[in-house]
């Protein structure tokens, strides 16, 4: 067969397959943004899974699935490879910028104990504001440049004050506005949409599929995956955002990575913290 | 079955655009073509937000190959690379509706 005639079969194919499944599935639209019963169904379906597991053990990712690299992990953070960095973000959160002003004057309560309240959503923008946007928007706020948001200095500042809420359950708030709601279920429908040459989406690894090997790494549960944030990864042989999670995940999958804060990226931390409610903060993790 | 059929599409795809013998396109016209097409696909599936690295890496290989005069090989990559960027457009249009089947209710 020739190349020309196999790719004309394969389009047609696809399309064909396309508004087949176009015609036979209904609107998502149509269904009603209920986020308090996604949670509630979203924590019995990985507490029934796993019904060994602690509810605030999903917070520790792949080592709450496999109990030798729980033991591993235990002795680990005797030495944590996090310490490192989070002493570097507590020297640069307190540090004044040029005007004087630090990053306590950014955030409630001085910055201090505050991690488990991000994402908000923003009434006045009407978007989601994630706690390394935030940081960012300080920075430029006060006449300093922003940080890479998948670089060392971006995940000491975030481990920082991931610290000071270590055990405070997450606790994000969507008020009753639509474009709260908007964002939300946007955040919801990329958490479950496949994309990438290998078809995936983050609920295949992290829903399908936690505590199964994927190569040599043991999978993390969805629940609780963002308390842990940000992490040292022994892959990275370093600390990794959010935003770093988010896109080599994409890359991963042979997708294109959107840039780091895009909306997508926005609103699915938006969700996935939400339906992670209660759950105590964890982070700065450690995973292998 | 509708992930069967996702499968089926998509293998078939792939069949096309990596196992087939290129198809001696010998010249730079046809190169110049090909690459025009898969490039606009791979817009389009950008606009899509849902590109693929393997897309790119095609669409670059079939550059390669034509700034070193091998319009064959460049050819047949960027039809490659426009049958992979097709196949992220019927991805990307597909799961507009089909997340919701893997969502926990």
């Amino acid at each position: 067969m020739k190349l020309r005639s196999a790719i004309t079969l394969a389009s047609a194919a696809l399309v064909i397959a396309a508004l087949t499944l176009a015609g036979a599935l209904p609107s998502g639209a149509a269904d009603k943004v209920d986020p308090v019963a996604d949670a509630k169904a979203f924590r019995k379906f990985f507490t029934d899974k796993f019904p060994k597991v602690k509810l605030e053990d999903f917070v520790n990712g792949p080592y709450s699935m496999n109990e030798d690299l729980y033991r591993q992990w235990q002795e680990k953070e005797q030495f944590p490879p996090y310490e490192f960095s989070l002493e570097m973000g507590k020297e640069m959160f307190s540090k004044p910028f040029k005007n004087g002003k630090t990053y306590a004057d950014c955030f409630p309560n001085g910055g201090i104990g505050v991690r488990q309240n991000y994402p908000v959503f923003d009434d006045k923008e009407g978007k989601v504001i994630t706690l390394e946007l935030a940081l960012n928007r300080c920075r430029e706020a006060n006449g300093e440049a922003p940080y890479s948001y998948v670089r060392d200095e971006m995940a000491a500042l975030t481990a920082y004050m991931a610290f000071t809420s270590r055990g405070k359950p997450m606790d994000i708030k969507i008020p009753d506005d639509p474009r709260a709601l908007a964002a939300y279920e946007n955040g919801k429908e990329y958490f479950y949409t496949r994309r990438g040459q290998l078809n995936f989406s983050c609920a295949t690894c992290h829903v399908q599929s936690p505590g199964e090997r994927i190569r040599a790494e043991v999978l993390a549960p969805a629940l609780g995956i963002v308390n842990a944030m940000p992490i040292y990864r022994s892959e990275w042989s370093g600390m990794g955002t959010t935003s770093r999670r988010f896109t080599t995940c994409n890359s991963q999958i042979r997708g294109v990575p959107l840039s780091p804060q895009d909306d997508e990226y926005r609103n699915v931390e938006y969700y996935l913290s939400y339906v992670s409610n209660g759950l105590p903060i964890s982070g700065p993790g450690a995973r292998p | 079955m509708r992930n069967g059929m996702l499968n089926f599409a998509l293998v078939l795809s792939f069949l096309a655009s990596g196992a087939m013998p290129a198809r001696a396109a010998g010249s730079e016209d046809d190169f110049k073509a090909a690459y025009a097409a898969a490039d606009a696909a791979n817009k389009e599936a950008g606009k899509l937000r849902n590109q693929w690295t393997t897309t790119a890496n095609t669409l670059a290989a079939a550059k390669k190959a034509a700034d070193a005069g091998d319009f064959d090989k460049a050819t047949a990559s960027a039809k490659e690379a426009e049958a992979l960027a097709k196949a992220s457009i019927f991805q990307a249009t597909s799961e507009k509706t089909r997340w919701k089947e893997m969502e926990i209710r």
